[in-house]
């Protein structure tokens, strides 16, 4: 993971400092960070970064435990389950797009409040793209839940929550004090690098904020993309320098994040020590219960919105509906979308397959050798999810270049494999390590060698947490648009690609249309990795989930 | 000191024109040469239309033996960068783009950098069918195209409006600005550096300064403050009149249309004169829309083609840059049915079949005549837009 990172880092570096020999520039200097303190918006940018990218981080991760502590065994929470896995598939993008349309002025809340409030023209209210980058949280927090989510249920059956719960509660300790106080100190450490991961991408994110974010200024990474894409090709100095200080400034939050941390940990122990028992929290229960209801219905009717518009005719407002349906948008774009399609899945299929491999190997070499991977190692294969992709992927084209393999599939699907590899490794990583080896040692007293405990024991018991992965890797894959461009030279299209191109004109329609196909894509892994442990296990309760 | 003759004696060697091998002039031996290859023609895919049309393109270059690969970007700058990240890695020689769909400030750009092939442009066969006289064909935002690049359209900008609504539009910026002080918040542009918002930025500025004749030369040779202090004087009364106060703004075209028929703007524009008519027929506006146009005129560019310094396949980019300028396809291009950009050629050239084919095209009701267009303006030095993206940005672009 350090080499291709580093590898990135150095083609970034080289311009920051002013060296750039394609435009003649190979003197060294710190003209490009002298032009980047230069730019009058850089405190705000720099602010809005860190605020919402800080912000959504809590918010999402706060909502998750809620809900976990409130509803975690309960009938409403296998629904919500069901409810906010799916989303996962749905491409960042898309999600935005709709939820844009749910809480614009003129969107479908303002269209159900026009006839009541006899408006005729939606008001002129600065809703999205609002200064303190408001809606530009919500967004993200709509998103970054059901990842959350997913990552925490993969990790909690090994903590035996149930257990503690009945031992908290028969204190009469509330139910969901009862378990922030006993599961969620455990769970923590766990999911820490995927809220790590949460943090570093909603502080870098580009497409999200470019619908949902503020303009004036806008936030760090969507400036440091503006001055790439300037015709002005001196911008590309002041680009790599602002490159490295998202870096710098991600690597601040993750500290600060850090701080945070030890200050809950200590708060929290201060609170045990009272040995209140918040027995009545039944009000936060129903608040985290409706939130989670929230945040699920923005993302499924925002995904209704974009199949209403993908059929629209004209629409205007205040109507709540199309004035008519066509499918003319679907035939023009259906025919076009298949062979990115197919394209997406020959990548995406290798990719996790590589990936899936490399990590259970890893995992089941750690597991004979008795080996723990030191901290700097993980810091290593996390490296990618931190170091914005805009930092490093222009050098790693470069390297492709002089390597002469980019343009071609396997350049891409080695470039996949770097980001999905960390989220593989995030989701199985502690399922595997918190299986019970009392297992392996009664298979073992029965005769079976290592490989037949890995192959006909473990891996039959991880069989939902390594489906989970593989889900969580294909949506991975499927929304890289980045690496995909840069590597693939423009020759390997992928449904990204042809929807970020197509979403570029901005036409409400086109985007339904790609961003149904695109959550199609990544929503096949999440149903199989949700039916298949059903189907298999039918007869194995045990092995069912919860 | 010494570094610095080092850079420009680099800089110097870096702008040498590339010499055109093969000959274009020599159109027999490359269309030989143009049998079996694949061109990479990376242009920008958000438009509907736009790629229809290539496809098209793509079947009339299959039938020359020459492969077309649409490459959709979203932002012309991906072919531009991807251009200078071959040349930092030294591949002078098969590079990943053939054709780029290019305008004028990433021309002046490359131009500039030396990474254009060519001149090969004024030797296609089918560029006789052009007015050598028209100079929207010979310079790029006043760069000079040297044949280093290839006209296929030409586009306008046009103002649109619906007529249900506001049945006497403003014909002028300051007519604009007063209508803006009765209607507060039903006018928006796109943000700059958005092309179309920078256009706004152009048109304003030719329209208010006292002295249009120094926007034709680079910025630094004019007067910046006094030619630019009625656009900025303009710019501080219209902004409080915006959309959201001018606290936020579109993102690009598309956005304006969709503002449009959310019924959150009454006036919008585009870089195309058949917008409106495209949209409409989309159900993305409805039919009570219609174009207009300010007095004294709107800005006009020509759409172009450039083949990058180290393209792989040259002669294949040759011919469908050619293919871009026969009859038939400028006739296709131009018919608003199919996407509605101005064609390039000359009509006095052309036989009357060809003629034909131009004379049978019918626009809608929303499209206006040639005559209502009026002549184009010619774009301001690439510079003037550079200078005004970063001041309005200094101005405007940070909220306080």
């Amino acid at each position: 993971m350090l080499g291709p990172v580093a590898a990135g880092l150095a083609g970034t570096l080289l311009p920051a400092f002013g060296v750039m020999p394609a435009l003649g520039r190979i003197e060294p200097g710190l003209m490009p960070f002298r032009d980047l303190m230069a730019w009058p918006g850089l405190p705000r940018a720099m602010a809005l970064s860190a605020g919402t990218g800080l912000a959504a981080t809590a918010l999402a991760l706060g909502l998750t435990v809620l809900i976990c502590a409130g509803w975690q065994g309960t009938r409403a929470f296998r629904w919500l389950e069901r409810a906010l896995s799916p989303l996962l598939s749905v491409p960042h993008a898309a999600a935005a797009f709709g939820l844009a349309f749910l809480i614009a002025p003129s969107g479908w809340i303002a269209r159900a409040i026009a006839p009541l409030a006899g408006w005729e023209r939606p008001p002129d209210l600065l809703i999205l793209q609002d200064p303190l980058g408001l809606s530009l949280i919500a967004g993200l927090v709509v998103k970054e839940v059901p990842f959350l989510l997913l990552m925490t249920l993969a990790a909690l059956p090994a903590l035996r929550p149930g257990q503690s719960l009945a031992t908290a509660r028969s204190l009469g300790y509330g139910r969901s004090t009862g378990w922030l106080l006993t599961v969620f100190p455990r769970l923590y450490p766990q999911i820490r690098l995927p809220v790590y991961a949460v943090l570093a991408f909603s502080m870098s994110v580009v497409d999200v904020a470019l619908i949902l974010g503020p303009s004036t200024p806008p936030t760090l990474s969507v400036q440091v993309l503006r001055w790439m894409n300037d015709p002005d090709l001196a911008l590309r100095l002041r680009a790599a320098a602002g490159a490295l200080l998202q870096l710098a400034l991600t690597v601040a939050a993750l500290g600060l994040w850090r701080l945070g941390e030890a200050v809950v940990a200590g708060l929290g122990r201060s609170r045990i020590a009272t040995g209140r028992r918040g027995a009545r929290d039944g009000a936060l229960r129903g608040v985290s219960l409706l939130l989670g209801a929230l945040s699920a219905a923005a993302v499924v009717l925002g995904l209704a919105a974009l199949a209403v518009w993908s059929l629209a005719g004209f629409w205007g407002f205040p109507a709540l509906l199309p004035d008519a349906l066509t499918l003319k948008s679907w035939m023009r774009q259906g025919g076009m979308l298949i062979a990115p399609a197919t394209e997406t899945l020959r990548i995406a299929l290798p990719a996790v397959a590589i990936a899936l491999l490399l990590v259970l190997a890893c995992l089941e070499a750690e597991q004979r050798h008795g080996l723990r991977p030191t901290q700097r190692a993980l810091w290593l294969l996390y490296l990618p999810l931190i170091v914005p992709q805009i930092a490093f992927l222009p050098g790693l084209q470069i390297l492709a270049l002089v390597g002469g393999i980019d343009g071609t599939r396997a350049a891409v699907i080695a470039a996949h494999v770097i980001f999905v590899l960390p989220y593989l490794f995030l989701s199985l990583s502690d399922p595997y390590r918190a299986w019970d080896t009392r297992h392996a040692a009664v298979a073992r007293a029965l005769g079976a060698s290592p490989s037949g405990v890995f192959w006909r024991v473990r891996l039959p018991m991880l069989l939902r947490p390594v489906l989970t992965a593989v889900a969580v890797g294909c949506a991975v894959s499927v929304g890289q648009f980045l690496p995909t461009l840069l590597l693939g030279g423009g020759r390997v299209p992928t449904l990204t690609t042809e929807a970020v191109a197509l979403a570029s004109g901005g036409a409400r329609r086109v985007i339904g249309v790609t961003a149904l196909a695109q959550t199609a894509a990544a929503f096949l892994p999440f149903a199989l990795a949700l039916l298949l442990p059903a189907l298999i296990w039918r007869n194995r309760r045990g092995l069912r989930h919860g | 000191m010494k570094s610095v003759i080092a850079a420009a004696t680099l800089a110097a060697t870096l702008a040498l024109p590339a010499w055109a091998d093969p000959d274009p002039a020599d159109w027999q031996a490359v269309r030989e040469a143009a049998q079996g290859q694949t061109v990479y023609w990376n242009a920008w895919g958000g438009s509907d239309s736009v790629n229809a049309f290539i496809a098209w393109i793509g079947a009339q270059a299959a039938d020359r033996g020459v492969t077309l690969e649409h490459v959709k970007l979203s932002d012309t700058a991906e072919a531009v960068s991807r251009v200078l990240a071959e040349k930092t890695a030294g591949r002078d020689t098969g590079g990943g783009i053939d054709l780029i769909w290019i305008n004028g400030e990433n021309f002046a750009a490359m131009k500039e950098e030396g990474l254009l092939f060519g001149p090969w442009a004024e030797a296609l066969p089918n560029r006789a069918l052009t007015d050598p006289e028209n100079a929207a064909l010979s310079a790029d935002f006043t760069v000079p195209t040297d044949g280093l690049e290839s006209p296929w359209g030409t586009a306008q900008l046009v103002f649109y409006h619906d007529s249900a609504r506001l049945p006497e539009p403003p014909r002028s910026m300051s007519a604009l600005l007063d209508w803006a002080e009765d209607n507060p918040g039903r006018f928006a542009f796109p943000q700059p550096p958005d092309f179309l918002g920078s256009t706004f930025l152009k048109q304003a500025l030719i329209e208010l300064t006292p002295d249009r004749d120094a926007l034709s030369l680079p910025v630094t040779q004019a007067d910046y403050a006094a030619v630019t202090a009625p656009l900025w004087e303009f710019m501080d009364a219209l902004t409080p009149l915006l959309w959201r106060q001018g606290r936020a703004y579109p993102q690009n075209s598309a956005r304006l249309i969709q503002l449009m028929a959310d019924n959150e703007i009454d006036i919008g524009f585009e870089f195309n004169p058949n917008a409106a008519a495209n949209a409409i027929a989309n159900g993305q506006l409805p039919d009570s829309v219609r174009s207009h146009v300010h007095e004294g005129g709107t800005l006009g560019n020509a759409s172009f083609v450039a083949i990058p310094y180290n393209a792989n396949a040259r002669e294949g980019a040759m011919v469908v840059a050619n293919i871009l300028l026969s009859p038939e396809a400028q006739a296709r291009m131009a018919d608003p049915e199919i996407w509605g950009l101005g064609t390039v050629l000359d009509m006095t050239r052309l036989d009357d079949a060809d003629r034909a084919r131009f004379e049978a095209i019918a626009a809608g009701p929303a499209t206006l005549s040639a005559a209502e267009l009026g002549a184009p303006l010619p774009e301001p030095h690439p510079s003037w837009m550079e200078r005004l993206e970063e001041d309005w940005a200094a101005r405007y672009g940070i909220a306080e």
